[in-house]
């Protein structure tokens, strides 16, 4: 045997590479669900209904299926009886009030864009030109659409559920044991401290992928196939089973390229059900590609909260308790986890502070709008927003420095693992790096100095400076903890390493990537564990018949957990290697040492390349005694928690006090990801999560009509943000590594948006506080700003805020009057 | 996003074209289609037949004519960016078409489809205006033209009539006249919430002649005639023009929509309309 001087090579891990799935992503040049032609192929249209809700009193759809081209027309009437019921995987309560979900309504529909027909025909065209002729005809019914309207009950969005709250859901820490009582820390605080009282509006925000969703079911061999744009391709194959009734062994289901999802793809679909239906009503093929109106208005949307906050604090800055009561907006029904999503925040309210005691509550409300589910960070950026914003007011109130408030409340380095107030663990970090590495990449000192000159000689233009300390959870987990919180599945990760007889080698997981770059991130990780070239590894994802176990991507934890099973398989890879090489270099087990893909005898130049010992157990012409001939491996990983990624943002806006335009001047981010596998797909998650966070402060939001009519229906109406309104981020890192992994990451997807929606709102009001101005609703628009600084030139007269008395009033919001809402976004028109 | 099914004509010459017009009943001109294609595609409209302009040569391209510029209907903006005749003598309208959209819809967008399209959030209609711009158009009887405050008589409503086209856009050469043009929007590639456009001629430092053009403060584009009258001899500075710029919204009648209440751009309009003329003047 021949020994080949290896060069030592620089890890993998930590190496800036550029991804390799680019190429084919930029370009288009590959499988993207609408790119699938399959011969016989038929296409649907969609008829979708424009009323938010009405009783289906008729339905023609005579004139659509004779039209030219035209195979079927599908209704609600036609496919009752297997169409099922879409799922609620994640209940919040025993006794939760769940509206029964069709996938094609029957009697009822309760949102607009709700599918009430389909029809399917020889091309796309003629499937579209048809659905104008289906003829229906609706009686309609008065819809349940602002939030705490409904939560009064004034009007039911399902009469037959007798209410429009689906669950309550409660956590205390007295009553948990986790703290003390948060009623009577505030009570305390009224006799002798702060108590900083806020009302803040999430607003409807839609996820706003880019690749609108499609769905091609092949109904002939003996397997059904679909191909579906959807993150999840491992939890469509098992409703595909249970909703439909077919056998799981008889689906298989493959999410190819997908083009974002951003929690938007985390969703069981009724177009996913009706092109399953339509395929097998029709026996042949058929494909369903959404347009985008129809993406606006009927993939589910995201956030919808009303937060009723209380904070209490001693007078030298001390947090002692805090109360949350939440409204959340479930929409028409309960999608895959659309009612816990609030509750995904309720362990994050205390976010990195030591905070004694802790009361939420949640109320589900169901309404006649789309319905609400995952959407980027998903409960934690709503947390996140409310604890940080009240940071800010806390230091206000008693004249302190933003970022010295928090450092009085957070914990220290030194504490972790710290158990929370909120039950949780936080595994490790240091609040104290990041922060100090932030304010000197911001120059915060010299920001403040130019605010003050601003103030001093009344320029228009005002410059506001908002911070954002935040901690996250990613990775849920582990999956004893979901059973408890009564989700439907586990939080585990798989992974396989299979090890071609060529030397290469396939990385099968069961993570379902629509953009993240899991390919090359994956590849790095398995190639250092092995020792092979990067180039050499493909990884394997998205297919159930290829990955037929995992969890797929969402909630940051792909990395977090899936890439720590690839760690394991590869390892497993290797010691099923190691008596093989034993074997073939005639030497013990444990005289070898495994380096840079090379098995060598200690203290001699014997050696063997991991590709050597895979050629041997291919040919298997001479195995030690009882060894299978494979060295492939797999390994399935269940966390024992979380993980914690933290940072701080620090964040510089302009505020031109003429027109209430916002402008971004500066954005700093030091986030702690813990050990960053590849550099640059960290930017580009911090870069893209930044602008997705920060266009929920500035720019988007999903606006009503009074008949429940979607509003922002188009790109034209719904701002999204392009590159030409953000400006050029500062991106740093700390690395405090997770506990509990060989690989020590923490997740990374969510933090960005997470961390930087209240360090702009923070900066707004920072920039506008000295008019007495202490709360703009999001999106800031310019005419909110505006409103804002006219209402407070009116009221400047009057005192400031009496902190130790209550400002709620029962049942009104109640806001500042200078807050300058104008007009609830479901009240639509004249804002 | 497929439109349903229409008839489809692509003149070559200007007489052709009105031909094509006048047979039939529910015909539509496309000139660069970024209106009309997502009005189709997303079944707002579904006229019978569409008569396609865009391999008309005669239609395309900027010229001089004496003391105006002549630009013809179908010369896309990204055509006008790249006229040295235009940034020289109706800087405004260069300045104007800078922010419109994005690259792409520059390029395939025509200044004769905008102007009859007749979006008043569009941002080519205030400068035409403003630069007492004439429209010349033609129909089966030959050709008029049409003064711009005669053009926009109502929301997408112009004096062109049923058979007619909007052939070239006359502008009176404002050579050496400062512009500025002020738009006011939440995201960079959103229609103007409200923008004003503002050319004055400066003579030493005072202002001699002035033209203001307002973008989406009504139904159509509009001119503040009575800014214009008030800036006439002020020396360009700030104080002067915002007092001569405070009656900017007076007579207009903005919408209210999710961007901005009537009242908030009124408001706009003012601060915009100071802004714009500052600019323009070079103060």
């Amino acid at each position: 045997m021949t020994v080949t001087e290896q060069p030592a090579q620089a890890p993998e891990v930590g190496r800036a590479r550029l991804r390799k799935e680019d190429a084919r992503l930029i370009t288009g040049r590959t499988r993207w669900t609408d790119n699938i032609v399959l011969p016989g192929m038929q296409h649907l249209a969609m008829v979708r209904s424009p009323f938010a809700h009405a009783r289906i009193t008729g339905l023609d759809a005579s004139a659509a299926k004779s039209a030219p081209g035209v195979v079927a027309v599908l209704t609600g009437a036609d496919v009752k009886d297997v169409q099922g019921a879409l799922p609620n995987a994640w209940p919040a309560s025993d006794d939760q009030k769940t509206p029964a979900h069709p996938s094609i309504a029957v009697d009822e529909v309760a949102f607009a864009g709700e599918v009430v027909a389909v029809v399917i025909a020889r091309s796309a065209a003629a499937a579209r030109d048809a659905a104008e002729l289906v003829d229906v005809d609706y009686e309609e019914l008065p819809p349940a659409l602002e939030l705490k309207a409904a939560a009064a009950d004034e009007v039911l969005a399902h009469p037959d559920l007798g209410t429009n709250v689906s669950a309550v859901w409660t956590f205390d820490s007295q009553e948990k044991g986790t703290g003390g009582s948060a009623d009577e820390a505030i009570a305390a605080a009224r006799a002798d401290g702060v108590v900083i009282e806020r009302e803040y509006r999430q607003q409807r925000l839609i996820p706003a992928f880019m690749e609108p969703r499609s769905v091609v079911c092949d109904p002939t061999g003996e397997q059904l196939t679909v191909w579906t744009s959807t993150q999840v391709p491992h939890f469509v194959r098992i409703f595909v089973a249970a909703v439909l009734g077919i056998p799981e062994s008889k689906v298989r289901v493959i999410a190819p390229d997908v083009g974002g999802g951003f929690g938007g793809k985390l969703q069981f679909t009724p177009e996913e059900v009706i092109t399953v239906l339509a395929a097998r009503h029709t026996g042949k093929p058929c494909k369903y590609t959404e347009t985008r109106s129809e993406s606006l208005l009927s993939g589910h949307h995201g956030r919808d909260q009303w937060q009723r906050l209380t904070l209490a604090a001693t007078r030298d800055g001390r947090v002692t308790g805090l109360k949350v009561e939440l409204l959340a907006d479930m929409g028409a029904y309960l999608g895959l986890v659309t009612s816990f999503i609030p509750m995904l925040g309720a362990l994050m309210y205390n976010g990195i502070y030591k905070l004694p005691a802790y009361h939420f509550t949640c109320t589900n409300v169901l309404t006649n709008k789309t319905w609400t589910d995952a959407y980027r960070g998903a409960g934690r950026p709503e947390a996140t927003f409310a604890i940080e914003r009240l940071m800010d007011e806390l230091a206000a109130e008693l004249g302190m420095d933003a970022l010295e408030v928090r450092e009085k409340n957070w914990i220290t380095h030194e504490e972790f693992p710290f158990h929370t107030v909120a039950g949780v663990t936080y595994d490790s970090g240091n609040y104290e790096a990041a922060t100090a590495r932030a304010r000197e990449l911001f120059d915060y000192e010299a920001l403040r100095r130019e605010q003050r000159e601003r103030r001093d000689r009344k320029d228009p233009v005002q410059l506001g400076i908002g911070v954002s300390t935040f901690t996250e959870m990613c990775g849920l987990a582990p999956s004893r903890w979901m059973g408890e919180q009564r989700y439907a599945a586990g939080g585990w990760e798989h992974a396989e390493v299979r090890m071609l007889p060529t030397g290469k080698v396939e990385v099968v997981t069961g993570t379902s990537p629509h953009g993240q770059g899991h390919e090359t991130a994956w590849s790095q990780i398995a190639a250092d564990r092995l020792g092979v070239p990067f180039e050499d590894v493909e990884v394997l994802h998205g297919d159930t018949a290829i990955a037929p176990r995992g969890l797929d991507t969402y909630g940051s934890r792909s990395l977090a957990v899936g890439g720590q099973a690839v760690v394991m398989a590869a390892d497993r890879v290797v010691e099923k290697a190691k008596p093989l090489a034993a074997h073939m270099l005639e030497a013990a087990v444990d005289d070898l040492e495994f380096t840079g893909g090379r098995f060598a005898v200690r203290g001699t130049d014997k050696g063997a390349t991991i590709q050597e010992v895979v050629w041997a157990a291919f040919t298997s012409h001479d195995l030690p005694e009882g060894m299978v001939p494979t060295l492939d491996a797999e390994a399935t990983y269940d966390p024992d928690n979380f993980s914690f990624p933290h940072g701080t943002h620090l964040c510089a806006v302009e505020v031109d006090t003429e027109t209430g335009q916002v402008r971004m001047r500066r954005y700093v981010s030091v986030d702690d990801v813990g050990v960053v596998v590849n550099p640059l797909i960290v930017a580009g998650q911090m870069h893209g999560g930044l602008v997705q966070g920060i266009a929920q402060a500035l720019w988007e939001e999903a606006v009503y009509d009074e008949q429940g009519t979607l509003v922002t229906g188009s790109f034209v109406d719904y701002t999204l943000p392009t590159a030409a309104d953000t400006i050029s981020f500062v991106n740093d890192n700390t690395v405090t590594p997770a506990v509990g992994t060989a690989l020590g990451a923490k997740g990374v997807g969510e933090a960005g948006t997470i961390a930087s929606t209240p360090a702009v709102v923070n900066a707004v009001v920072d920039a506008l506080r000295p008019l007495g101005i202490h709360d703009v609703q999001m999106p800031c628009t310019p005419e909110r700003v505006w409103n804002a600084i006219r209402s407070a030139g009116e009221n400047q007269a009057e005192p400031t805020t009496q902190q130790a008395q209550e400002h709620f009033e029962p049942g009104a919001p109640n806001q500042d009057p200078t807050a300058g809402h104008a007009g609830t976004p479901e009240k639509g028109a004249g804002q | 996003m497929i439109p349903a099914a229409f008839d489809y004509v692509a003149p070559t010459s200007l007489d052709e074209a009105l031909q094509a017009l006048g047979s039939g009943d529910d015909v539509k001109v496309i000139a660069g289609g970024q209106s009309l294609l997502p009005i189709l595609r997303m079944r707002l409209n579904a006229p019978e037949r569409l008569v396609d302009l865009g391999r008309i040569e005669e239609l395309r391209g900027v010229s001089e004519e004496g003391d105006s510029l002549v630009i013809g209907a179908m010369t896309t903006y990204s055509d006008v960016l790249d006229s040295d005749l235009v940034r020289q003598h109706a800087a405004l309208l260069h300045k104007a078409i800078r922010e419109v959209a994005d690259p792409q819809i520059r390029h395939r967008g025509t200044v004769g489809g905008a102007l009859v399209h007749a979006d008043p959030a569009g941002d080519v209609g205030a400068p035409a205006l403003a630069l007492d711009a004439e429209l010349v158009v033609a129909g089966p009887g030959g050709e008029r033209t049409v003064a711009a405050g005669d053009f926009f008589r109502d929301l997408f409503e112009t004096a062109v009539g049923e058979g007619e086209l909007l052939t070239r856009i006359r502008i009176p050469k404002h050579t050496g006249w400062g512009a500025h043009y002020e738009k006011f929007v939440r995201v960079a590639h959103q229609w103007s919430i409200v923008a004003v456009g503002a050319t004055v001629r400066v003579d030493g430092r005072t202002i001699a002649e002035a033209r203001v053009g307002l973008t989406n403060m009504g139904s159509t584009p509009l001119r503040a005639t009575a800014v214009e009258q008030a800036l006439v001899g002020k020396p360009a500075t700030e104080e002067a023009v915002r007092e001569a710029c405070a009656a900017a919204a007076e007579g207009t009648n903005p919408p209210s929509d999710l961007n901005g209440d009537a009242d908030y751009r009124r408001h706009l309009a003012t601060v915009l309309t100071r802004r714009a003329v500052l600019t323009a003047a070079g103060a």
